[in-house]
């Protein structure tokens, strides 16, 4: 019977209409396609892109070179060299990270005893010239500084969970 | 002015002005055509990426509509390589070989009552016999191309085309002994009436199966596309075709698809004729038989094409061999015979 009936369906294409009726279905289905520069799927606090160098409130650098992130760092990226500043406190004459090397794994960030590296949810950057993708501190100030109310945002949402 | 235009051309010797008329025939065939082939790339890349929950392009022009000119255009000033020791004229021949006969084939189709290039009686002989040059292409193209992959995938090819051609044949065979004759506007003629009475795809519903599946193997669409098989011999014949030579590669696949679909229209869901008798319901022109009936039902069977590349997955080579042989070749028989019978005796309300 089983087999009588199989010979039936497969001489009627069952199976190969009931494919099509599948892909047909899907014909008008919603699609789930984002446009992407004029749509956007909604990032995480978390998300973990272009880097920057935050300052306190009073517009003090955070970042004491205690070279932690440089250490850390698993792709080498980071390169740091410090020195005293007249007023005693040690500050890092050179930051630089290179963008090719990191991994954007989010260790410096994690290792960061003042919260001055932060990775942001900014991922739309690019780099036009060889040599580019080297920041150097004043480029991570500048992030941080025009950034600084988005990585705020992002931390506080982040913080009852760490 | 325009008298003095008629009384120019008259003046032209006969020769010239049927060569004239020949060719500017032949500019309206093919330049439509090819705007056809061009969409239908459009609107597979759609099509598909619809049933796949994607938007498919929509990025050049409205909607995407530009983007087969862009691709074209792309294509076009892309370099030719040719591959060492290519055999280089059988190279460039190739391409030209699988496109000029899905062109040549137009000639014969009845668009409307009357619109047709060339009224030969053996119109459906001459379109058997041009479809299978044009796999003389493929085969060109794999063996010039001096690569293996290009080469199995000709073979491959090859045997397909030339195991499916036996299937779409013997499915004609029914269409001829029902429309008796080979001239396509006759069959056309011979389904004037209801869509599902006097049309030939419901008394010949198996032969209208194994012909529309033996076009898709005969097009080396998928599921049937193991000339091609990406995930086996990369782009199979046309591997080592770029540029221009690809993209004439890729006009004559479309070109062949659409051919096959249109002849489905016209054998078996009665051509140009609409799907009531003609002035029933009226004079209004898109009611009554015309070109428009013709695009129609060509456009539904390239849709279904691009619905069964988007469903099936490719079919293995035995499998397919399988199928040809051993399924499609018997039911034709066992059809053409039944469907000889009832011709010859008259049976049924489909066969006075």
């Amino acid at each position: 019977m089983t087999a009588i009936s199989q010979f039936f369906k497969s001489f009627l294409l069952w199976e190969l209409f009931k494919g099509m009726r599948l892909t047909g279905r899907h014909f008008f289905s919603r699609k789930t396609t984002i446009a992407y520069p004029e749509e956007k799927t909604p990032k995480s606090p978390r998300f973990r892109g272009l880097h920057a160098l935050r300052r306190y409130p009073n517009g003090e650098e955070r970042c004491i070179a205690c070279k932690l992130c440089e250490a850390v760092c698993p792709a080498l990226a980071i390169t740091i060299e410090s020195e005293q500043r007249e007023d005693g406190t040690r500050r890092t004459t050179r930051y630089d990270i290179d963008l090719f090397k990191c991994i954007y794994c989010g260790l410096c960030e994690e290792s960061c005893p003042v919260d001055s590296i932060v990775e942001m949810d900014v991922h739309e950057y690019h780099f036009e010239q060889r040599g580019e993708q080297i920041i150097t501190k004043q480029e991570l100030l500048a992030l941080g500084d025009k950034y600084e109310e988005q990585i705020a945002r992002a931390r506080a949402l982040d913080a009852p969970y760490r | 002015m325009v008298e003095t235009a008629i009384t120019l051309w008259e003046a032209l010797p006969f020769e010239l002005r049927t060569l004239v008329t020949i060719t500017a025939k032949i500019l309206l065939i093919v330049g439509p055509l090819m705007l056809a082939v061009a969409y239908l790339t459009y609107a597979e890349r759609r099509v598909i990426g619809y049933m796949q929950t994607r938007r498919g392009p929509n990025r050049v022009g409205w909607r995407g509509l530009l983007q087969p000119i862009a691709d074209g255009l792309k294509l076009l000033t892309k370099e030719v390589i040719l591959p060492t020791n290519a055999n280089r004229f059988l190279f460039l021949l190739a391409p030209v070989l699988s496109l000029g006969p899905s062109l040549a084939a137009w000639s014969v189709v009845p668009f409307a009552e009357g619109w047709i290039l060339a009224d030969i009686d053996a119109a459906l002989l001459f379109v058997l016999a041009l479809t299978s040059v044009g796999v003389y292409g493929v085969i060109i193209a794999g063996w010039a191309s001096n690569s293996k992959y290009a080469f199995l995938g000709a073979l491959r090819s090859a045997a397909q085309m030339v195991s499916y051609e036996i299937a779409m044949g013997f499915a004609l065979v029914g269409v001829v002994m029902v429309g008796g004759s080979l001239n396509l506007g006759v069959i056309t003629q011979g389904q004037e009436g209801w869509f599902f009475w006097n049309w030939y795809w419901l008394p010949l519903l198996p032969l209208f199966v194994v012909y529309f599946i033996s076009g898709v193997a005969e097009t080396n669409r998928l599921p049937f596309d193991i000339a091609e098989g990406e995930s086996e011999i990369v782009a199979g014949f046309h591997v080592e075709y770029s540029g221009m030579a690809f993209a004439i590669f890729f006009l004559a696949e479309y070109a062949n698809m659409i051919l096959i679909a249109a002849l489905a229209a016209i054998m078996f869901l009665g051509g140009w004729q609409a799907p009531w008798p003609d002035g029933m319901l009226g004079d209004f022109v898109l009611l009554n038989d015309g070109l428009h009936w013709l695009l129609l039902k060509t456009a539904a069977m390239a849709l279904l094409y691009l619905w069964f590349r988007a469903t099936f997955p490719r079919y293995r080579y035995d499998q397919i061999m399988r199928l040809g042989w051993k399924i499609f070749i018997p039911v034709t028989i066992v059809s053409i015979a039944y469907i000889g019978v009832m011709a010859w005796y008259g049976w049924g309300p489909w066969f006075a």
